[in-house]
């Protein structure tokens, strides 16, 4: 047997094996229940820490984004997004003191519609089983259809070299490279060994709360029946599965 | 045909730039096989050294579509270990260190240039002398 | 097999002009190296402005392409005979126009080298499958005809009777690129600039007002300077085809504006503000708006009145004005107005660089080097048949 195929049956059977481990784990793929994962946001306790950037620099850090000076062609995977603006609260006079004025995290909303996917013409950002919205950078021919599909700004476009601006130490996640786009992606590669995403783990007013949306005991559903929550843009039919706890 | 030597002339202009590096390469004194560390500690790699040689690039390609697109990390090389898909991780991370002595010496002599590395950044603390092209 | 050592046959006059086209063209392409290998950061694009002259430029060129059908309508479904001689010049500018449409979207893209990933991975969710689709059928169902019909003209013989079905398939293809090219932008929650089923009629008519009247423009041209002959009848009659279309654009224009002022829903109304009188400081396009309006106003004064539609001179000055007018409208205001504001309300002017208008420039070089050969080897083949 030529060693090409043979080495492509090992491929093949190291999945099987994987995805026993996954099923012995309790996670993904379990073929009885998907997870639908996602994220809430205390609002009141995020805008409290005024000009608190732990979450963004743990996460910028962590997945090796560029800090690009000139704003124009700035990549960014979270940041914060006045109140107003990020939630679109048209008439910014009569909301409570507490919130107006003040910043509030976003990031990609990991839709359970998303218009991203849905117009790419490579496949090179598409949802997982798990709802994970994720890019493939070896395939995005740049064409920035999914930029403009998004009505959130998630998405970045690398419009120069990246990586002369990645502050060091660099980190082991890949850092990208010209003409391909980027955006949060819920931190898979952490979830794969079981941590949380970058964020959660380093904000510290405990502000996000991650978890499975199916399973009616995780700590984000409990939130979410106990209080008021809304998503960014929800007339759109996007399905956000980012949540903002009022 | 009264543009024969033009045409000709032309043809064989095209012919010698087109196959101009060959002429170089013949030209200049034939490169040594480069010298490969083996890696201290490991043993074995995932797959057979004549495979590796040829295919490694295609391996890679496997392992990426695998963690990419499938989300699937392990793998399972042809002596039953369960290795983790990843380049700068496993290749570089554990086994073949100073990638400017295997990798880069091995395209050098190839003269290839793969684009893995501009995203592939090798992380400093994995990185020996040469730091990471 | 084009016929085309016509076209490596000409004066001086013919050579000097290809000369300068190919200047162009090639500082285009010195220009195009430099993006390739620093990335589209030399444009004037940015992380709220992603698609800007290069995808506007594709747009308005789709409609160029799609015009022809305005001449090969008439011609083979009502069997309208002035447009005989002037059909294969519609459809030769409609082969350039495509053909231009493919390179600027190469330019635009991040990772050119991976343009095949389309067809690798091909995903029909993706309005951009259909369009790369569209235009590729377009493309070659113009070669194909314009191909027989002028091997037919050599010969003096009659067309071989199958090319019919096919030409009368690219009407409604041609129809089709230009809906499939509204399809790209309409379709897109929260971008409510374009967000509106009136895009695709939109896109259509004024495509309908330009390109013919870059055809009547060419025409002029070649009457004056050529020995091609087209009858004063036929651009006449293209004439009266470009004042409806244009009086029909203005119409649609102000059907959205209605919409967006009347409703007062800010998301519809911030976009014309920001072309029509700037926002939030920001007015670069002001200008460039307003000079769109006053020469579609011009021009459909002068194409509305028959004396002036109908005189050499009047008649040029309204296609100029027309093919300005829908330029700046179609290829300034309608791709850079959906992006500003941004959907989280970022206000911020786009100014192409000198590179990208010289990659820009390159290109429509080479679509007039095009244009021009394709019209010499077609005056050639017509002056030798007697």
């Amino acid at each position: 047997m030529r060693p090409g195929r043979r080495v492509f049956l090992r491929v093949a059977g190291s999945a099987a094996v994987a995805s026993a481990a996954a099923v012995a784990l309790g996670c993904a793929a379990s073929g009885i229940r998907r997870r639908r994962l996602g994220m809430a946001i205390d609002v009141r306790k995020c805008v409290a820490a005024d000009g608190c950037r732990s979450c963004i620099d743990a996460c910028h850090r962590a997945h090796n984004v560029p800090a690009i000076p000139d704003v124009r062609h700035e990549v960014k995977w979270i940041w914060k997004e006045p109140f107003e603006r990020a939630l679109a609260v048209e008439d910014a006079d009569t909301i409570t003191a507490a919130l107006r004025g003040r910043s509030v995290t976003v990031f990609c909303n990991h839709c359970d519609n998303p218009p991203c996917v849905r117009v790419c013409p490579t496949q090179a950002t598409w949802a997982r089983d798990d709802g994970v919205v994720t890019v493939d950078a070896h395939r995005c021919i740049g064409c920035r259809y999914c930029v403009a599909a998004c009505p959130y700004g998630s998405r970045s476009f690398n419009w120069v070299d990246p990586q002369p601006f990645v502050p060091s130490p660099l980190s082991p996640y890949p850092a990208r490279t010209r003409g391909v786009v980027e955006k949060c992606n819920l931190c898979e590669e952490r979830l794969a060994v079981g941590q949380l995403p970058a964020c959660v783990e380093a904000c510290p007013e405990h502000a996000m709360v991650f978890g499975d949306l199916r399973d009616p005991a995780s700590d984000i559903r409990r939130l979410l029946a106990e209080r008021y929550a809304i998503r960014r843009r929800p007339e759109l039919g996007t399905r956000p599965q980012v949540y903002y706890v009022i | 045909m009264r543009d024969r030597g033009w045409i000709l002339g032309a043809f064989a202009v095209v012919l010698v730039l087109v196959t101009w590096p060959a002429w170089r390469a013949v030209a200049s004194a034939p490169p040594r096989r480069p010298d490969l560390p083996r890696p201290a500690g490991a043993t074995a790699c995932v797959a057979p050294v004549e495979f590796m040689r040829a295919s490694h690039m295609t391996l890679l390609v496997q392992w990426r579509d695998r963690v990419v697109r499938d989300g699937v990390r392990t793998y399972v090389d042809s002596d039953g270990r369960v290795v983790t898909m990843s380049l700068s991780g496993t290749c570089i991370g554990a086994c073949h260190t100073d990638k400017t002595k295997f990798c880069d010496r091995c395209h050098d002599y190839a003269g290839v240039t793969p684009t893995c590395w501009n995203c592939h950044v090798v992380p400093p603390a994995v990185t020996v002398a040469g730091g990471v092209r | 097999m084009f016929m085309f050592e016509k076209a490596l046959r000409g004066g001086r006059g013919y050579w000097a002009w290809m000369t300068v086209l190919l200047a162009v063209a090639g500082a285009g392409a010195w220009s195009y190296g430099v993006q390739l290998q620093t990335g589209l950061g030399v444009t004037g694009l940015s992380r709220d402005i992603t698609w800007g002259l290069y995808i506007a430029q594709f747009t308005f060129l789709v409609g160029v392409a799609a015009s022809a059908v305005m001449v090969v309508l008439p011609y083979y479904l009502h069997d309208y005979k002035l447009f005989a001689r002037v059909t294969i010049l519609g459809e030769f500018l409609a082969i350039t126009a495509v053909v231009m449409c493919g390179l600027f979207i190469v330019i635009d893209m991040g990772q050119p080298s991976r343009v095949l990933n389309v067809l690798r991975y091909p995903t029909p969710w993706s309005m951009m499958f259909w369009d790369m689709a569209a235009l590729g059928g377009y493309l070659a169902l113009n070669v194909v005809i314009t191909r027989v019909t002028l091997e037919a003209e050599r010969t003096g013989a009659a067309p071989p009777r199958w090319i019919r079905p096919v030409i009368v398939l690219s009407i409604p293809w041609a129809i089709s690129i230009h809906t499939v090219t509204a399809f790209l932008y309409n379709g897109l929650p929260g971008r409510s600039f374009w967000l509106t089923a009136m895009l695709a009629p939109r896109f259509l008519v004024s495509a309908f007002a330009a390109g013919p009247a870059l055809l009547i423009l060419l025409c002029l041209g070649l009457r004056r300077w050529w020995r091609l002959r087209v009858a004063r009848e036929a651009i006449g009659s293209i004439a009266v085809i470009v004042a409806y279309a244009t009086a029909t654009h203005v119409f649609f224009l102000l059907l959205e504006m209605f919409t967006a002022f009347y409703s007062q829903v800010p998301e519809h109304v911030l976009h014309f503000r920001y072309l029509y009188a700037g926002l939030e400081g920001h007015a670069a396009l002001v200008p460039w708006m307003w000079a769109s309006a006053g020469l579609a106003v011009v021009a459909l004064v002068l194409l509305i009145v028959p004396a002036t539609r109908s005189r050499d001179a009047t008649l040029a000055v309204a296609c100029a004005a027309v093919f300005v007018s829908l330029w700046i409208d179609k290829g300034l205001g309608l791709i850079v107005g959906g992006f500003v504001p941004s959907p989280l309300g970022a206000v911020a002017d786009y100014v192409p660089t000198a590179r990208e208008l010289t990659i820009t420039a390159g290109v429509w070089a080479v679509g007039a080097a095009m244009v021009t050969a394709f019209f010499k080897i077609t005056t050639d083949v017509r002056a030798s048949d007697r």
